[in-house]
């Protein structure tokens, strides 16, 4: 039974934004079979990001004066920002977190920026209602967006001047990666793509004049390619599925890839013609997904970092621009990847300055700026100490976060015990400094927000 | 109880054996095996700078023929050559330029340029070629690389409160510190505190947790000696009342200080001139010129200025010809500017840029930026370049 509840927190650290205290309770009887289909039954619900009620008019841009200039950009950035929040809430509170936190994988996988918040929103809601469905689909969806044919460029490959830019990362980043295509290959499937474009509605449009209907040899193929052949072609390829399924470990289960699972997973993607739901349902019900090595030991994106925490203390900001400065200071702002192929991950997260970030965000959101201290003071430690606790009213004014300490305290059961407590907030298995931890504070609120201020909590 | 020996004694206490270590090398080193220590400065000048407009190309008519209204008047320009002199704005670096601290190289660039600011700012942060994604810096590869001096975080600042791409390698990074007193301050959280005296071994591991936990450490250990060691020095010289002054001064007075740091890098944004570029790039650069001016002769007086090397890039420069808004758009080759007291070539490096023959509009690159690059590590930060570049490039002479 006891190991059934870490396999219950691992699943939930990973397939969703982490455990609550008040879903531990419901699911720890579970079994892991029970558990992933109650994630699945959860994730149904597609509700689409709908924030950004419709495509700024460029009208006002084009007449152009430096009045009207500066207006619409700020129009667009006030959008851009009220994606950005409307989409951590949804993170943060929604019940589908597997379709979230895959809908973040896909985010990072078909990275892509555009100054038009519009667009952006449509291929988050591609993403996000394709997030458990089929990658076939989704691939499709992705690559007649106006976001991405915009972003890489597509929009400008027409016959006789051919752009190959999509087609490039269509198979280096978003298929069957590198050294499994030639020079030629990225050439030839440009010129099947020659004419996808998007109309001034944000529509996706063929545009047949700018089509190459010449033949093309592709992979092996020859025929009078369009862009729908050259997809279908690049997915009748294994080492798609090997890729995404490469990825999509790394992403869930290790950073470090292991072939023989691997290899079993793309078997099962590929032989369930790219369904997503049942290659998800093979990693979270595998015995090696539960291993020592791969629990506790994956270093949390900035914005799971966030949403993780918004989750356990039902958090809620006045000022949504602090979200942002947090996304910022740890170096992940939603809809900016570095570029085209996202957010490295990882160890990358973690530099001197975004640690501190991190250890200090929490105390700063919980509790103005104070982690509560039960160690030994140091006498030198003591104007600190003053100094913080005078700060804390300005903090938590700075900050306006509302905490839900009620409904937090409530859904810790009666009979947790300080561990327990501990092992639920923290991924990894607890080190001797977190017992020192646990050791040394009786408050439960003190021990919590230190419990969030460890390196052990940057962990899932 | 002294902050060291309080250090020292808990740290033996709990078993934590690398916060000695990392103390020692601060202790052991004297002011002494400071001289001749090199320091590299690099400025990024954010949002792709204008080049015409600052080394002007003013003996080439071209010039004047694709750049009716925003082009700078011969009076003003403070000339260099009989082709090439500054922007009025840069008026301040007159002086720098004629005592042989100052050189530029025209015409740098890459093969198949991007125009995206964030792309090509990640090119010539990581080092890259353009199609090429790479997930590390290329000053982040050099502390990686085999040199001897590059095990701490501090050896590497970036004056800023987050930390670029160009200083993260796998293994090692930089440490971004806006202000030494605050990062400071920060640290010395006394939860803080416990963290990084209470682990255990476990902590130390090489996986995750562990470079968590090693990260942590280096942070406080770093914190500490960069606070202790600059606030030593008192600055004097007079700098401009701007922000980038501000962090040019910080850098000086961590040079000046003795910090054993090799690579310093500051920028400075608002160079994306689209429309009235004259009066926005006219403002960016003379808080550039301003600034950089007082940060050479503040090390000049400090006997510094031949140990540090100054350079100054931005992403992209502009296209040739003007827009129809006073502006320039996003173009491909630029010039990058150096400073120091031991430039082996002073003033212009190389022919100016070529106007006549154009690709599309856009000046062709003579220069890889990444020779640039290949000259700094060879030949001031001795490392071999193909350690940090992934592939051998031959550098220049200007050093």
């Amino acid at each position: 039974m006891v190991s059934n509840i870490k396999h219950i927190r691992h699943l939930y650290a990973r397939a969703s934004f982490g455990i609550r205290f008040e879903e531990l309770k419901q699911a720890e009887n579970l079994s892991v079979k029970e558990a992933v289909a109650g994630l699945f039954k959860a994730s149904e619900d597609i509700s689409p990001a709908n924030i950004i009620a419709g495509n700024i008019s460029y009208k006002n841009f084009l007449l152009a004066n430096e009045g009207t200039k500066k207006m619409f950009l700020q129009e667009q950035r006030q959008q851009e920002k009220a994606l950005n929040i409307d989409w951590v809430n949804k993170m943060s509170t929604s019940d589908a977190q597997l379709r979230e936190k895959m809908t973040l994988f896909w985010h990072n996988h078909f990275a892509c920026r555009t100054p038009n918040a519009w667009y952006a929103q449509q291929l988050n809601n591609i993403q996000r209602s394709n997030a458990i469905g089929n990658f076939k689909t989704l691939l499709m969806g992705v690559s007649k967006a106006p976001a991405m044919l915009q972003f890489l460029n597509n929009q400008q490959n027409q016959k006789n001047h051919p752009n190959e830019n999509f087609a490039r990362e269509l198979m280096e980043l978003f298929t069957i990666g590198r050294g499994n295509y030639t020079e030629q290959d990225v050439k030839e499937s440009a010129r099947a793509f020659t004419g996808w474009g998007f109309n001034k509605e944000g529509s996706f449009v063929a545009r047949p004049a700018l089509h190459d209907t010449g033949q093309k040899t592709f992979l092996g193929n020859t025929g009078n390619f369009g862009g729908e052949d050259i997809i279908n072609i690049l997915l009748t390829k294994k080492e798609t599925a090997r890729f995404i399924c490469t990825k999509l470990y790394k992403y869930f289960v290790n950073e470090v890839p292991d072939a023989l699972h691997i290899n079993a997973m793309a078997d099962v993607f590929y032989s369930n013609n790219y369904e997503i739901k049942p290659l998800l349902e093979f990693v979270f019900t595998a015995d090696w997904f539960y291993a020592d090595k791969n629990t506790g030991n994956l270093i949390k994106a900035p914005v799971e970092f966030i949403v993780g925490l918004n989750r356990q203390f039902y958090i809620t900001y006045q000022n949504p621009d602090v979200v942002l400065q947090f996304e910022r200071a740890l170096g992940q702002v939603l809809f900016y990847p570095p570029n085209v192929a996202g957010w490295p991950g990882g160890k990358n997260w973690i530099d001197s300055s975004s640690l501190m970030y991190r250890i200090k965000i929490p105390s700063t959101v919980l509790n103005g700026g104070v982690i509560e201290f039960s160690g030994k003071v140091d006498p030198e430690d003591e104007a600190f100490i003053a100094t913080t606790r005078n700060q804390k009213q300005a903090v938590t004014t700075k900050v306006q976060a509302e905490v839900d300490w009620d409904r937090f305290f409530k859904s810790i059961p009666k009979s947790a015990s300080k561990t327990t407590i501990a092992q639920t907030i923290l991924a990894p298995a607890l080190t001797s400094s977190v017992t020192e931890i646990i050791n040394k504070t009786n408050d439960t609120k003190a021990l919590v927000i230190e419990l969030v201020s460890t390196p052990e909590y940057q962990l899932c | 109880m002294k902050r060291r020996d309080f250090l020292r004694s808990s740290a033996l206490a709990s078993g934590a054996f690398l916060i000695p270590s990392f103390l020692k090398p601060l202790e052991a080193m004297a002011m002494g095996d400071m001289s001749g220590y090199k320091n590299m400065v690099i400025i990024q000048l954010s949002g792709g700078n204008d080049g015409l407009n600052t080394i002007v190309p003013y003996g080439n008519d071209i010039y004047y023929q694709k750049r009716k209204t925003i082009a700078m008047q011969q009076p003003d320009i403070i000339k260099l050559t009989d082709m090439q002199g500054l922007n009025p704005n840069l008026s301040a670096l007159k002086e720098i330029y004629d005592q042989g601290w100052m050189g530029v190289i025209n015409s740098v660039g890459y093969p198949n340029p991007d125009r995206s600011h964030f792309r090509s700012m990640d090119i010539w942060q990581t080092g890259s070629d353009a199609n090429q994604f790479l997930t590390t810096g290329w000053i982040g590869r050099y502390l990686d690389s085999t040199c001897s001096t590059c095990k701490d975080p501090y050896t590497a600042i970036e004056v800023d409160d987050t930390l670029s791409l160009a200083m993260k390698g796998t293994k090692m990074k930089g440490i971004a510190v806006e202000n030494p007193a605050k990062l400071y301050q920060a640290t010395r959280d006394p939860f803080f505190k416990q963290l990084v005296h209470q682990h255990d071994s476990a902590n130390l591991n090489e996986d995750n947790l562990g470079y968590l936990y090693k990260t942590m450490i280096e942070t406080y250990s770093s914190a500490d000696y960069i606070q202790q060691t600059s606030k030593t020095y008192n600055t004097t010289a007079p700098y401009p009342q701007t922000a980038f002054a501000n962090q040019l001064k910080s850098v000086a007075k961590f040079i000046n200080s003795g910090l054993k740091t090799r690579v310093y890098y500051v920028s400075l944004s608002g160079f994306d001139t689209h429309t009235g570029q004259q009066n926005q790039q006219g403002r960016q650069l003379k808080i550039y010129g301003d600034a950089v001016a007082a940060f050479v002769k503040d090390l000049k007086q400090a006997n510094k200025l031949d140990d540090t090397l100054v350079m100054t890039f931005s992403e992209f420069g502009r296209r040739v010809e003007q827009n129809a808004s006073n502006g320039t758009d996003h173009g491909t080759a630029n010039n990058v500017m150096i400073f120091g007291g031991n430039l082996k070539k002073q003033g212009i490096y190389n022919n100016a840029p070529n106007l006549a023959k154009l690709d599309n509009g856009d000046l062709k690159y003579e220069i890889d930026f990444r020779d640039v690059y290949a000259t700094l590590l060879d030949k001031w930060l001795n490392v071999n370049n193909s350690q940090v570049l992934n592939k051998n490039f031959a550098g220049l002479n200007f050093i």
